[in-house]
């Protein structure tokens, strides 16, 4: 007899039990909540009503860095160590949380290690997308910012708000309403205009739509920048069915915070262009992919799916046009991988975040092998406004070759961080400097980490750059996500590069041998190159690893993990040397 | 029927059926292309990229075991970048993984030049053998990842689902539920995934114990299993 009551999870497991192993990470999480952990007998449970093989439900557990199989403390700690928040001192954060633990502060005593003591546990932890509250943390759900190594003890025992987002910029088209410290409601939203893009686009065919769309020159804003347009058209114009729309906000890309705005902002927005995007590509039914850490946003998104599904907006007949279409959020588990987008397919379907290999591509094999249309968060957000303008219209904000607008997420040493929603062109400078305030005190500019942790750096000799796709690939800098975290001149690149690179060993899935390997061994590396301590060799080493993955990984992790090493090597080659 | 399809690899001109996986259309052509983790009986998964080519257009390398042929596809299985990647990529298993009993890696690395010393102070995944029943040992320290055993024990042969994963990137290894004893899960000691492994991470238990020096006496007493004989009543 197992000493655990698996009375209220059998209850529990009723719900997920029809959806088989889809319903894998829903079952674990609310398993979790039951239990603090998930132990043996609560999988096997898990594993027979849900009927996943058992050893497939404890690879699962075990890949997703949010579950756990060991009782952990009742409250958990997740302090955030990279770049942004280690520059306001999340290391000292992280010990003072650690020392409360009653562990060591060490590095190797400090990483997840210290479960069990005084009921806390203590975790090093990826991004968190809270960069602009450097340094910050999570405490159990709740997320806390600007902490310092000192409150440690009172950030425990009493509740403390976080403050609101700053959102700024030029052309606030998808964020006018976000950074308020509270979501814009249905009625807002409305009062706004908002669905009003849903009506036209209903009252138009699909092939209407998806032309709009195109013409708009819209692409992607997850960091691959495909044009949405082709995609939808690619998913619609694909034999099988049933078609799946998803929306990716899986925002994991260290300095990266923008989807968690919109839909902390926003949230119908997000679910409007998700709609719209199911009506051109003829799908019935959306899932809304939300980080495991971004439970603030998974509350809100679920509220405003609520509001929306009670208010006609998704459903049957939606607006009496005939066209149904309803959606699921998922949660995911703290993977950054599964913002891959076959990875997230293969975690919806209740796997390992392993993604596949390509071709065959989503708009024709996605989820469940069907044809899956999967935009990002801000994309989707561009659509109401296409939609409702027009695309020349909206072609009017931006560049020729960058059309619209886009959102930055302003981190690091400058004065007023936060997401800036400008025109494509405006320049680098203008929104380090007249926008954000610049770098704080009377220090100066060191570099800039465009476009995230699979980013390159800019100096100051990039200021006066045009931020527009053509102008930033031309420099060799990927725009990315949007990232653009600001260093001043007493900072060690060599330091943002080793976080750079535990990020990436710790979110490797291990699937291909160039990322599992390469970004192991490319983190020794730094580690050595950081101390100062280099051997002789290892500026070749971290060049040939570096190349290797980015030409023989599977996915765009690996193909990534070394952008901003190789960059950073071409601008100060002298300090990868002995 | 669908048109063949004509394309170069190294200079070649070949034509194959459509479907066609560049790695089968160069082995036609005479053209080896080195792999670790392709089998043909398991589903090709290009995990570990050696087979990786440079296809004229394309931003980055193809795992010939999966991609596919096109019409007037440019090959080619020798170029630096490609050889570069499969260098490191040999270089950095051999810092990571033992593979004194995998031979066929072995004569890759002497191929390609590969040196075993590449990356001095590097971690190895170094589990203990794991010895919990009397049929196999399983000496994950020389466990590539090539993930066959996996496949073949679900849907790839036995429908077995004993083995899996545990833990994620560099310290992903094969696991069973719960890291439970063999005997206790699913297993059904087909012995599929012997039959499968390239490195000698998985190893019938008397051949390993005779390797450790055991008498025959000893290894008999190990591995005897009792088999419930049933009578014809």
């Amino acid at each position: 007899m197992s000493d655990f009551d698996l009375t209220p999870l059998r209850e529990t497991l009723t719900a997920y039990a029809p959806q088989g192993r889809s319903g894998l990470l829903p079952a674990l999480h609310a398993a979790q909540k039951l239990y603090g952990y998930i132990p043996e007998p609560v999988a096997v449970e898990i594993g027979l009503s849900l009927d996943v093989p058992l050893a497939d439900v404890s690879g699962v557990i075990d890949f997703y860095r949010l579950f756990y199989r060991e009782p952990v403390g009742k409250t958990i700690v997740r302090v955030c160590t990279d770049p942004a928040c280690a520059l306001a001192s999340a290391e000292g954060v992280l010990g003072a949380f650690n020392e409360l633990a009653g562990a060591g502060t060490g590095e190797a005593s400090g990483d997840s290690a210290n479960r069990h003591k005084n009921q806390l546990t203590v975790e090093r932890f990826p991004c968190l997308g809270l960069c602009a509250h450097a340094p910050a943390l999570l405490v159990g759900e709740q997320a806390v910012g600007d902490a310092a190594p000192k409150q440690a003890a009172q950030i425990l025992n009493q509740e403390r708000p976080m403050a609101a987002d700053h959102v700024g910029g030029d052309a606030r088209t998808l964020t006018a309403y976000c950074g308020r410290g509270h979501f814009t409601s249905l009625e807002e939203y409305q009062a706004a205009g908002g669905y009003r893009a849903l009506g036209k686009a209903l009252s138009r065919s699909p092939e209407q739509v998806i032309d709009e769309v195109k013409a708009s020159g819209l692409v992607g804003r997850g960091g691959a920048a495909f044009p949405t347009g082709a995609k939808w058209l690619g998913c619609a114009g694909a034999p099988d069915e049933p078609r799946y729309v998803i929306c990716n906000s899986d925002e994991s890309e260290p300095g990266t915070f923008k989807d968690r705005v919109l839909m902390e902002g926003d949230p119908q927005r997000v679910i409007e262009g998700l709609v719209i995007a199911a009506y051109a590509v003829g799908s019935r039914r959306g899932i809304i992919y939300i980080r495991g850490e971004y439970t603030n946003a998974f509350y809100i998104m679920g509220q405003a799916v609520l509001e929306a599904r009670q208010t006609g907006f998704l459903g049957e007949n939606i607006l009496g046009s005939g066209f149904d279409f309803d959606l699921e959020l998922r949660l995911g588990a703290g993977a950054y991988i599964c913002g891959e987008e076959t990875a997230m397919f293969e975690s919806i379907e209740g796997k390992r975040g392993f993604p596949r290999i390509k071709p065959p591509f989503p708009t024709t094999h996605g989820l469940f092998g069907k044809p899956t249309v999967i935009n990002n968060v801000e994309t989707l957000c561009n659509v109401p406004y296409i939609i409702q303008n027009g695309a020349s219209a909206y072609r009017e904000l931006g560049t020729d070759r960058s059309p619209g607008t886009k959102l930055f997420c302003l981190s690091g040493d400058v004065v007023r961080p936060g997401v800036y929603e400008v025109p494509f062109g405006v320049t680098m400078r203008h929104v380090l400097f007249d926008l954000a305030g610049g770098v704080p005190g009377d220090r100066s500019l060191g570099f800039v980490l465009v476009g995230g942790a699979a980013g390159a750096f800019a100096t100051v000799e990039h200021l006066d750059l045009p931020l527009t796709f053509e102008d930033l690939n031309a420099a060799g800098l990927p725009l990315g996500s949007g990232v653009l975290m600001v260093f001043d001149s007493t900072r060690d690149v060599r330091d943002v590069l080793l976080r750079l690179g535990r990020f990436f060993t710790d979110e490797s899935c291990g699937k291909c041998y160039p990322c599992q390997l390469g970004t192991q061994r490319q983190y020794e590396i730094l580690g050595r190159v950081a101390a100062g301590t280099p051997l002789p060799g290892d500026a070749d080493r971290l060049t040939e690893v570096g190349w290797t993955m980015s030409d023989a990984s599977i996915c765009g992790l690996g193909q990534t993990a070394a952008t901003a090493v190789i960059s950073a090597m071409k601008l100060w080659p002298k300090k990868f040397n002995t | 029927m669908p048109e063949d399809i004509s394309l170069s690899i190294d200079g070649t001109k070949i034509t194959v059926p459509p479907g066609t996986t560049i790695h089968k259309a160069a082995e036609s052509a005479g053209i080896p292309v080195p792999t670790i983790c392709y089998h043909d009986h398991c589903t090709a998964n290009g995990l570990c990229r050696t087979c990786v080519v440079e296809v004229e257009g394309a931003r980055v390398l193809a795992a010939s075991c999966v991609a596919q042929v096109s019409e007037g596809m440019v090959v080619y299985t020798n170029t630096e970048r490609v050889e570069r990647s499969r260098r490191t990529i040999l270089e950095m298993l051999a810092s990571a993984v033992d593979l004194s009993e995998s031979p066929e890696i072995l004569s890759m690395m002497e191929e390609t030049g590969a040196s075993h010393e590449r990356f001095p102070g590097a971690e190895r995944r170094q589990p203990s053998v794991l010895d919990d029943n009397p049929m196999y040992i399983r000496d994950y320290a020389k466990c590539v990842l090539c993930w066959r055993c996996v496949q073949v024990c679900a849907e790839d042969a036995q429908y077995t689902y004993a083995l899996n994963f545990t833990g994620r990137g560099f310290e992903t290894q094969i696991g069973t539920f719960f890291d439970r004893h063999l005997p206790e899960t699913t297993c059904v000691f087909c012995g599929q995934c012997l039959g499968v492994c390239p490195t000698g991470a998985l190893k019938p238990k008397r051949e390993w114990l005779l390797e450790q020096g055991s008498t025959m006496e000893e290894v008999l007493q190990a591995t005897h299993v009792k088999r419930k004989r049933r009578r014809k009543e």
